[in-house]
């Protein structure tokens, strides 16, 4: 059985939930219209992303009001969004929520925040600390926000657990208009990390971007699939908002993991171990003069 | 080979359009006004705002003053026809002469910054006339040289060209397919008969890129700099003219006094819920 995919690359309006709840629900209907069976948002697609002090005004926990219409919709789609999760001791995250048959099965709060260059989001943002598995009727998702990709052990951590597939979100700011190209050169790094993930851990990868302009900063858009061989099988084009409507034949996960059983040869116990030595030697480092970093 | 310098002329074309569009849009607007000096960098962001908006929201603004080249008049007519915008010319000869005149002002640079903030005064004037966002023509090497007058031609409200080098101005410009008279002439601010920009920085916009991209795009320093093989006294005065110029690049500077200071710690971009 194939499964449909919508990844809807928005445009959200700064700091207006009601205005891009608005745009949700009309992409919603639409993709659900069409047949899909997952529909994706991208990074703080309620939200808007330079929020700086807007992060506190923001803040919604997950059973909020505002989330209803779309656990409503979620009978009909599995759907993925983006937004400022306020913990009850009023932490703030930067989060993704996974909803399904009237219920948030599950959410990802960001790892790795990044801040630096023109990114402040530890300044904003509390960390997530862990990685798991979103069990869906569709399959067994690992979710992951942007810079959690640019850390090679999220994916890894996934794949240990047997995802289905990655689905990345992400706010990703365009750069790079230098020759030869061809296009951004963020967009194309974005392909190498997004092709080697799908490659090395043998998954389908969805990555769904936005676009549209924050004070100056633009975002890159490139809402994309990758096959679990690696390949890109279907990509938005352009800087304007739009859905990447794909199907996906599953039978692809199984001939690509027969293939390469890269996941039924990986050795855990010994990553665990060679981890604890590396540890054990960089706290001896750490009492090191000469250095403090861990 | 490409060289270290350029663009892809048409994806910067794509994204500072789709940029010129919203940023107007968020200040609930859809036209735009635009200072021509006949020069490449003004006819480049007239040529993205016609694209942007259509040549008929687009409000060109001549400006000249009585000492002005007749040539650069002549020029940015050509580009304002060419792109078949609305034009503007007012003579700001009479506004400037009336206080240069009184106050017996000769001083080059006295003279340039006051001619270049009478601009200013009519294009934010003529911005509620016609009901547009004034848009800006600085380009990254000129802001990075402080090569411009503060308040004068630095104040618009959203600039397309500040992070291009001039080199990469002139790709756009032929991409956009702009009159061969103002690509191939000697940029200059126009302020006195035959002044050139190239002689009034003592170097050629040519070298001034190559050093800042390396500086500032590559992190190099300049010891770095001197060992690929630039000009060690350009180094050095480029370097001094980037830092000592700050200044021209950021809002005035607010004493905190209190828990939440506007530019310290109130954090909310200009497209705050808009």
């Amino acid at each position: 059985m194939d499964l449909r995919v919508a990844l809807v690359q928005s445009n959200p309006r700064l700091g207006d939930l009601q205005t891009n709840l608005e745009d949700h629900l009309a992409r919603i209907d639409a993709a659900v219209a069409d047949g899909a069976q997952l529909i994706a948002f991208p990074e703080l697609s309620l939200t808007g992303y330079f929020l700086k002090d807007q992060v506190d005004e923001l803040g919604q926990l997950p059973d909020a009001p505002l989330f209803e219409p779309l656990l409503e919709r979620s009978h009909h789609a599995s759907i993925v969004v983006g937004f400022v999760e306020r913990s009850p001791s009023n932490r703030l995250y930067n989060s993704l929520a996974f909803l399904e048959k009237g219920e948030v099965k599950g959410v990802h709060r960001k790892v790795h925040l990044v801040s630096y260059g023109m990114f402040d989001e530890e300044r904003d943002f509390a960390a997530g600390e862990r990685f798991e598995i979103v069990e869906s009727e569709l399959g067994r998702f690992g979710l992951l926000i942007c810079e959690d990709l640019w850390h090679t052990p999220s994916a890894y951590l996934h794949f240990l657990n047997d995802a289905d597939f990655l689905l990345v979100s992400s706010a990703s700011p365009a750069r790079g208009v230098e020759q030869p190209g061809p296009g951004l050169a963020s967009q194309r790094t974005w392909d190498t990390l997004l092709g080697a993930t799908s490659l090395l851990y043998r998954t389908w990868v969805f990555y769904v971007g936005r676009v549209g302009w924050e004070d100056g900063i633009g975002f890159g858009g490139g809402s994309s699939i990758f096959d679990p061989f690696g390949n890109r099988t279907a990509l938005l084009e352009g800087f304007e908002p739009g859905t990447l409507s794909a199907d996906i034949e599953r039978a692809v996960l199984r001939r690509a993991r027969v293939e390469t059983p890269l996941r039924r040869d990986e050795k855990p116990w010994l990553l665990a171990a060679e981890l604890e030595r590396t540890l054990a030697r960089m706290r001896g480092h750490a009492v090191d003069a000469k250095t403090d970093e861990r | 080979m490409s060289d270290e310098l350029d663009i892809q002329p048409a994806l910067v074309g794509e994204l500072l359009i789709s940029f010129l569009r919203e940023e107007v849009s968020s200040a609930g607007l859809s036209r735009a006004v635009v200072g021509l000096s006949g020069g490449v960098d003004s006819a480049v962001t007239a040529a993205l705002c016609a694209r942007a908006f259509g040549p008929e929201h687009v409000l060109c603004c001549l400006l000249p003053y009585r000492l002005s080249s007749p040539n650069s008049e002549r020029d940015a007519q050509l580009v304002a026809e060419r792109l078949g915008t609305k034009t503007r010319r007012i003579d700001i000869s009479c506004m400037a002469d009336g206080y240069l005149d009184q106050e017996r002002i000769a001083d080059s640079l006295r003279v340039g910054n006051v001619l270049a903030r009478c601009r200013m005064i009519v294009l934010y004037d003529l911005s509620v006339e016609w009901k547009g966002l004034v848009i800006g023509t600085s380009n990254k090497t000129e802001i990075l040289l402080g090569y411009s007058t503060q308040w004068g031609d630095s104040a618009h409200a959203v600039n397309p060209l500040g992070d291009l080098y001039k080199h990469q101005i002139y790709q756009l410009a032929r991409h956009l397919e702009l009159p061969a008279e103002v690509i191939t002439k000697a940029p200059s601010a126009d302020l006195a008969e035959g002044q050139t920009d190239e002689d009034d920085l003592g170097f050629t916009y040519e070298d001034a890129d190559r050093v800042l991209i390396r500086m500032i795009e590559g992190r190099r320093r300049a010891d770095e700099l001197v060992a690929e093989g630039s000009d060690p006294e350009l180094v050095r005065r480029i370097a001094h003219r980037v830092v000592t110029n700050q200044f021209k690049r950021l809002p005035p500077v607010i004493a905190k006094l209190q828990r939440r200071s506007i530019q310290h710690d109130f954090r909310y971009l200009r497209d705050w819920l808009r």
